[in-house]
C-alpha cells in the first residue's frame, strides 16, 4: 500500500470559547496519492477548519497529522511554513489574484518563496507558462485578473498552485463564485488534473462538485464520517 | 528567498498604488529640503564670512602717529611693542608726502633708450619689516642692527620696484642712486601679505632715511596672534609713546560681531529643528500609511503565506515597500535641497558649498525614516495569522 499523503488520527481542534467550541473532533481520515476526496456538510459544521488543519495554516488542539509520512503537529511555525510552500497548492474560492499583475506574474508569485538558485528563478515563467497551459490559459498569460472571467480567474489561480508539483491540492470551495458552466470547466480541469496523477482535496456544498469525485466524506458538528 | 524577488515585490507593492506613494513621501521630501537647505546654506554662507573676516585682518594692528606730532614715538619703541605678550611681529615705518615721489636710477645702463629713472617711493623702516609684512626675501638680505650701527649706505627694494629698476642680482652689489647719492642694494623683499605697495618701494635704514628728511617714525606695524589684536590695540600706544597715546590712532580689526552669529546661529538652529519635525511627521505620514496597507492587504498577506512565505518574508517586504518611499522622498528632497542651495547662492551670488556628503547623507536619511516607520506596520503583518488573513 503507498504512503498516505494526508493520514489524521485523532485530530481534534477546539476553538478556546466559552464553552469552547469543539471545530473538529476526534477526526480519522486517510488520503490516498490520485485520490478525489470531497468533503461536505452543512454550514458551520468544521469544513474550513478541518481545510485550515491540512494546509497547515492551523493547528489542531490534539492529535496527529501526517503528510508524505512526516508528522506536523510537533513541527515550528517555520518548518511548517516551508512544508506547506513545498508540497500543498491551494485554491480559494476568492480566487486571491493580486490585482495589479499579470495573470503569468501571479502564477509565478508561487516560487517567489521557495526559490533555490538563479538558474530555476530564470526559468520561471518558462514554468508558469507551462502551468498555465495546463489549465488551458495560455491565451491569457499577460492579462491582468479584473479582466478576466470568473473562470479563467479561478483556473489562473490552479495554475499558480500546480507551480512548482505539490503533492496535495486543497480546494475551499473553488466553485463558490463561479456559474454553472464555469464550475464545469474547472471540474473538467480537476478531473484531468486527477488523471495526471494530483491528489485532490474539495470543500463543497454543491452537490454537482462533490458527485464528480470518487470519495466524499461529511461532517456533522465536527465529526468526519465517510459516506 | 532570493532578495532580487523581495526587491521585485516590494516595488511592485510600492508601485501598485503610484499616487499614494508619492503622497505618502510628501512629508519626508519636505523634511530633507528643509534639513539639506538649512545646512547647506550655513555652510555656503559660512565660506563667505570666512572669505571676509579672515586671519590676516583679525591678527593687524596699525598704529599711525598723527602728523603733527613730531617724533611722538621713537625707533627703539617698536622693540617695546614686540615684548607685549600675543605680538607676534613689528615694525616701524617712516614716509613723507616728499618721500613718496624719489627720483631712482639704477646704475647699469644696459640699453640706452631704456628709461632708468623711476619715481618711486622710499621709506625708511626698522629692520623687522619683512616679519611685520609678512613678506619674504626673494633675494638677499634685510638691513640688520649693524647696517644702521655702521650707517652703511644700504637699501633694500620691493619685488616690483627691482623690476622696474632692472635689479636681478643682488649679490653682484648693484647700486642705486637716490637723488645724487648711490646706495648698494642687498636684498629684494617681496610676498608681502599687508603693505602691498612697499613692493614698488625702495626701503631704506633710518640712518639713512634722515637725508630725504624722513626721520620720524609715522606708522607701527603689529601682527598679534589670532585672538590679542584687541588687547594689543589697547596696550600698544603706551608701550609706543607712554604719555603720548593721544596722538596715536590705533587701526584695529573689527571685534566679532557676535552677537549676529548668536542670531544666526539661532535662525540655522530653528531651521533644523524644522526639518527635524518634518521629518517626524514625514515617518508618522509613512507609518499611518504603511499600516492602512497593511490592513487592506490582509489577503495578499494570507495569500504569500499560503504560498511559502514566512513571518519575515512578510515583515521584510513591508519594511522594504516603507524604506524605499523613504529613500524616494530623500532622493526627491535631497534633489531640491540642492537646487535651492544653488538658486539661493547664485541669487546672493556667492559659490555654493555642495558638501557631497550631505548629497548622500540625506537620502539615505530618507530611507532611515522609511524603515523606522516601517517597523510597526512590519510587525503587524508578520504577526498576522494566515487562517486570520485568510478568512
Ligand atoms: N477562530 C475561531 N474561534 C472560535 N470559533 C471558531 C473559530 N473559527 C471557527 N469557529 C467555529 O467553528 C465552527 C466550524 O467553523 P468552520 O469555519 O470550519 O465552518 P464551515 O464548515 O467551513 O462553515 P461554512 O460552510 O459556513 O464555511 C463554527 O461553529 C465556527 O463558529
Ligand atoms: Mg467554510
Amino acid at each position: 500500500m503507498p504512503e498516505p499523503v494526508i493520514a489524521l488520527e485523532g485530530l481534534t481542534r477546539e476553538f478556546p470559547a466559552d464553552p469552547p467550541v469543539r471545530a473538529l473532533s476526534d477526526v480519522f481520515l486517510e488520503v490516498l496519492p490520485k485520490d478525489y476526496l470531497a468533503i461536505v456538510g452543512p454550514s458551520g459544521s468544521g469544513k474550513s477548519t478541518l481545510l485550515n488543519v491540512l494546509g497547515l495554516l492551523d493547528t489542531p488542539t490534539s492529535g496527529s497529522y501526517r503528510i508524505d509520512g512526516i508528522e506536523t503537529t510537533t513541527l515550528r511555525d517555520g518548518e511548517r511554513t516551508k512544508l506547506r510552500g513545498s508540497r500543498i497548492g491551494f485554491v480559494f474560492q476568492s480566487f486571491h489574484l493580486l490585482a495589479h499583475r499579470s495573470v503569468a506574474e501571479n502564477v509565478m508569485l508561487a516560487e517567489v518563496y521557495r526559490s533555490r538558485g538563479a538558474r530555476e528563478r530564470r526559468n520561471r515563467r518558462a514554468r508558469a507558462l507551462e502551468a498555465l497551459e495546463r489549465v488551458g490559459l495560455s491565451h491569457r498569460v499577460d492579462f491582468l485578473p479584473d479582466r478576466l472571467s470568473g473562470g479563467e480567474r479561478q483556473r489562473a489561480a490552479i495554475a499558480r498552485a500546480l507551480m512548482g508539483g505539490p503533492s496535495l491540492l486543497l480546494c475551499d470551495e473553488p466553485t463558490g463564485n463561479l456559474d454553472s458552466r464555469n464550475t464545469g470547466a474547472v471540474l473538467d480541469l480537476f478531473d484531468e488534473l486527477r488523471g495526471q496523477g494530483l491528489t485532490i482535496v474539495v470543500i463543497t456544498h454543491e452537490t454537482e462538485v462533490s458527485d464528480r469525485a470518487q470519495r466524499r466524506v461529511r461532517i456533522t458538528d465536527g465529526v468526519l464520517v465517510e459516506e | 528567498m532570493d532578495l532580487r524577488d523581495l526587491l521585485n515585490e516590494a516595488m511592485a507593492g510600492m508601485l501598485a498604488r503610484p499616487v499614494r506613494t508619492a503622497l505618502t513621501t510628501l512629508g519626508t521630501v519636505l523634511g530633507i529640503t528643509t534639513l539639506v537647505i538649512t545646512l547647506g546654506v550655513a555652510a555656503t554662507a559660512g565660506n563667505q564670512i570666512v572669505g571676509r573676516f579672515d586671519a590676516l585682518t583679525a591678527t593687524t594692528v596699525t598704529v599711525e602717529v598723527a602728523e603733527n606730532a613730531k617724533a611722538a614715538v621713537e625707533w627703539d619703541a617698536v622693540d617695546q611693542v614686540t615684548r607685549l605678550r600675543g605680538v607676534t611681529s613689528a615694525a616701524a615705518v617712516a614716509e613723507t608726502k616728499k618721500s613718496a615721489n624719489l627720483s631712482v636710477r639704477s646704475n647699469k645702463i644696459i640699453d640706452p633708450t631704456r628709461v632708468t629713472d623711476q619715481t618711486l617711493t622710499v621709506v625708511a623702516t626698522s629692520t623687522g619689516l619683512p616679519g611685520a609684512v609678512k613678506g619674504s626675501m626673494i633675494q638677499g638680505r634685510y638691513f640688520d642692527a649693524g647696517h644702521l650701527a655702521r650707517q652703511d649706505k644700504v637699501v633694500v627694494v620691493g619685488e616690483q620696484a627691482a623690476k622696474m629698476l632692472g635689479i636681478t642680482r643682488p649679490d653682484r652689489a648693484p647700486a642705486v642712486f637716490i637723488g645724487k647719492h648711490a646706495y648698494t642694494v642687498i636684498g629684494v623683499l617681496g610676498a608681502m601679505q599687508r603693505e602691498k605697495n612697499l613692493g614698488t618701494a625702495v626701503m631704506v635704514p633710518p640712518t639713512i632715511g634722515k637725508r630725504f628728511g624722513i626721520k620720524d617714525v609715522t606708522r607701527v606695524l603689529i601682527n598679534t596672534s589670532l585672538g590679542a589684536a584687541d588687547l594689543i590695540a589697547r596696550q600698544a600706544p603706551t608701550a609706543l609713546s607712554p604719555g603720548n597715546e593721544a596722538e596715536l590712532q590705533v587701526i584695529a580689526p573689527p571685534s566679532p560681531t557676535r552677537a549676529r552669529d548668536a542670531v544666526q546661529n539661532d535662525v540655522n538652529a530653528l531651521f533644523l529643528i524644522l526639518g527635524l519635525v518634518s521629518l517626524v511627521v514625514g515617518a508618522v505620514g509613512i507609518a499611518n500609511v504603511t499600516l492602512v496597507t497593511v490592513m487592506e492587504r490582509v489577503a495578499e498577506i494570507g495569500l504569500r503565506r499560503s504560498l511559502g512565505a514566512a513571518r519575515r518574508h512578510i515583515a521584510a517586504q513591508f519594511l522594504l515597500e516603507s524604506t524605499l518611499t523613504g529613500l524616494t522622498g530623500g532622493v526627491i528632497g535631497a534633489s531640491l535641497g540642492i537646487l535651492a542651495i544653488v538658486a539661493v547662492s547664485a541669487a546672493k551670488q556667492w559659490t555654493p558649498v555642495l558638501d557631497l556628503r550631505l548629497a548622500l547623507i540625506a537620502p539615505l536619511a530618507g530611507a532611515l525614516v522609511g524603515l523606522l516607520a516601517g517597523l510597526y506596520p512590519a510587525l503587524r503583518a508578520a504577526r498576522m495569522e494566515p487562517v486570520d488573513a485568510l478568512r
